[in-house]
C-alpha cells in the first residue's frame, strides 16, 4: 500500500546522451517520494550489455503546476513516474 | 521493385472488428525477412525451437482484458482481496492464477475524488501479462506525448469528461512498475454476481482512458 | 516525447499479423534466455531515432532492434544474417512463401 508522501525530492538536470529512464520532461521538477520501491538494476548499465549494480527505484508525485507551469490543464492534477536513486537530490518543499 | 499487387482485404474487417493487417499473402517486406531469418538462425543454433516459440505466441494469445476484469471483479466483491490487490498487484494476480511475470504490478484505485490514468512516455510499458497486448493507440506519439501534460483533454476525447473537483493522477511507467486501474464500481450493481461484474469492465477502464460500463 | 505537442490520439486498432507475433515472442524468448534485457532493446528503439515513427510500424522497429541486440551478443554474425536473409528473399514473394508458412 502506497505510504504517505515524505520526503520532497528534486531531479536532476542531466542531460547525457544514451538510454536512461528518467523522462526529460521532469528534469530539473521537484516532487515527493510516494513510496520506494527495488532495488533493481542500472538500466543504464543494462542497456548497454554491461553487469548493473543494484539501485533503489523511488516512485515520485509531481504536480502539474510543477511540471508544466502555466501551461497545467488544472495545477493540482499530479503526475507520478518512477525515478533511480541516483537521479535524486533531496530539496526544500517549494 | 513495383508490385502489381491485390489489395483486396483492406476494406473489410476481421472478426474482432478491426482492418486485417497484410500477412502470409503480400509481398514480403525486409523487415520480415529479417524476423525470418533471425528465427531460423536462432533454431539451427538450438538457442530456442520452433515449439518454443509457437508456445509463446499461443501463450500471450491466451491474455486478454477479461483476465484483468476477473482481477478487479474480484476485488470489487471481497474487501479482502481489494487490500491485497492495492498492497501487491503481482501476488494478488498470481492468487488468481494469473502469473504476473518478473515486471511488478501496482494497482491504482479510482474512488469519487480521484481518477487515475496510465501511459510510458518512453516507450510502450504496458501490464500485458495481465491485460494482453496493448491497443496502438496506447504505443501512439500522439497518447504519449498529451496525456502527461493535457490529461483531461485526452480523457474528453476518449469520452470521459471528468468534473474540475476530481483530481487527475497520470502514471507515466518509466521504469519496472506497470500499473493497472482499479475503477470505482458503478452504481447500481448491488447484488450483481462477480462474472457479471466483469462483463462491465473494459480493457479502458483499467487503463484509465475509460469507465466501467453501467448495467443496463 | 513526453508534453510535446501533437495531436488527436488516432483508436484504430488491428489484429495482430502471424510475423508481428513471431518478433514479440522471439523478443521475450531471447530476452529469458539472457541475452540482452528489455532495456537493450529500448536503446536501440531510441537510438534509431524519433524519425523511424514515421517509416517504420511498431514491430519493424522491434525487429530491427532486437536483432542489433543479437548480434551485439554475438547469437549469429552479419555474415550469416546476410546469407540466410538472401536465401530466404529467393524462396518467394510473400511472406507465406518465404516463410514456409
Amino acid at each position: 500500500m502506497a505510504e504517505a508522501l515524505s520526503s520532497w525530492v528534486r531531479v536532476r538536470e542531466m542531460m547525457p546522451p544514451g538510454h536512461v529512464r528518467t523522462p526529460s520532461y521532469l528534469r530539473g521538477k521537484r516532487g515527493q517520494l510516494e513510496r520506494t520501491l527495488g532495488p533493481f538494476h542500472n538500466p543504464e548499465k543494462l542497456a548497454y550489455g554491461l553487469e548493473a549494480e543494484k539501485l533503489s527505484l523511488y516512485r515520485v508525485r509531481f504536480s502539474m503546476a510543477e511540471v508544466w507551469g502555466d501551461a497545467a490543464e488544472n495545477p493540482d492534477d499530479t503526475l507520478d513516474a518512477e525515478i533511480y536513486a541516483h537521479w535524486l537530490e533531496p530539496c526544500d518543499a517549494p | 521493385m513495383p508490385h502489381d499487387h491485390h489489395d483486396h482485404s483492406h476494406d473489410e474487417l476481421s472478426p474482432s472488428g478491426h482492418p486485417y493487417r497484410q500477412d502470409n499473402d503480400e509481398p514480403l517486406t525486409y523487415w520480415q525477412t529479417m524476423e525470418i531469418a533471425m528465427r531460423e538462425l536462432l533454431i539451427e543454433k538450438e538457442i530456442t525451437t520452433a515449439a518454443e516459440i509457437t508456445a509463446r505466441i499461443e501463450e500471450m494469445d491466451r491474455r486478454s482484458p477479461a483476465d484483468g476484469a476477473a482481477v478487479i471483479a474480484r476485488a470489487w466483491v471481497d474487501p479482502e482481496y481489494k487490500a491485497h490487490l492495492l498492497a501487491d498487484g503481482s501476488a494478488a494476480c498470481k492468487a488468481m492464477g494469473f502469473e504476473p511475470g518478473v515486471l511488478r504490478l501496482i494497482a491504482v484505485e479510482n474512488t469519487a475524488d480521484v481518477h487515475n490514468v496510465v501511459v510510458c512516455t518512453l516507450c510502450s510499458c504496458y501490464p500485458r501479462n495481465l491485460l494482453g497486448l496493448p491497443p496502438d493507440w496506447y504505443k501512439t506519439r500522439a497518447y504519449r506525448s498529451r496525456v502527461v501534460k493535457e490529461p483531461r483533454k485526452v480523457l474528453a476525447e476518449f469520452g470521459l469528461d471528468l468534473p474540475d473537483g476530481m483530481t487527475v493522477r497520470v502514471h507515466d511507467s518509466t521504469a519496472d512498475m506497470r500499473y493497472v486501474v482499479l475503477p470505482a464500481r458503478p452504481e447500481g450493481t448491488e447484488g450483481m454476481s462477480e462474472a457479471e461484474l466483469a462483463q462491465l469492465i473494459t480493457r479502458d477502464s483499467m487503463i484509465g482512458t475509460g469507465v466501467p460500463k453501467t448495467p443496463t | 516525447m513526453g508534453g510535446q505537442d501533437a495531436g488527436q490520439v488516432p483508436r484504430e486498432g488491428h489484429d495482430f499479423a502471424l510475423w508481428e507475433k513471431r518478433v514479440d515472442a522471439l523478443m521475450v524468448l531471447c530476452s529469458s534466455k539472457g541475452y540482452f534485457t528489455v532495456d537493450g532493446l529500448r536503446r536501440v528503439l531510441e537510438d534509431m531515432g524519433e524519425e523511424s515513427f514515421e517509416t517504420m510500424t511498431y514491430y519493424e522497429r522491434w525487429i530491427s532492434s532486437i536483432n542489433q541486440n543479437m548480434v551485439e551478443a554475438g547469437a549469429y554474425s552479419l555474415e550469416e544474417l546476410g546469407t540466410k536473409m538472401a536465401e530466404i528473399t529467393a524462396r518467394g514473394e510473400t511472406y507465406g512463401e518465404a516463410s514456409g508458412g
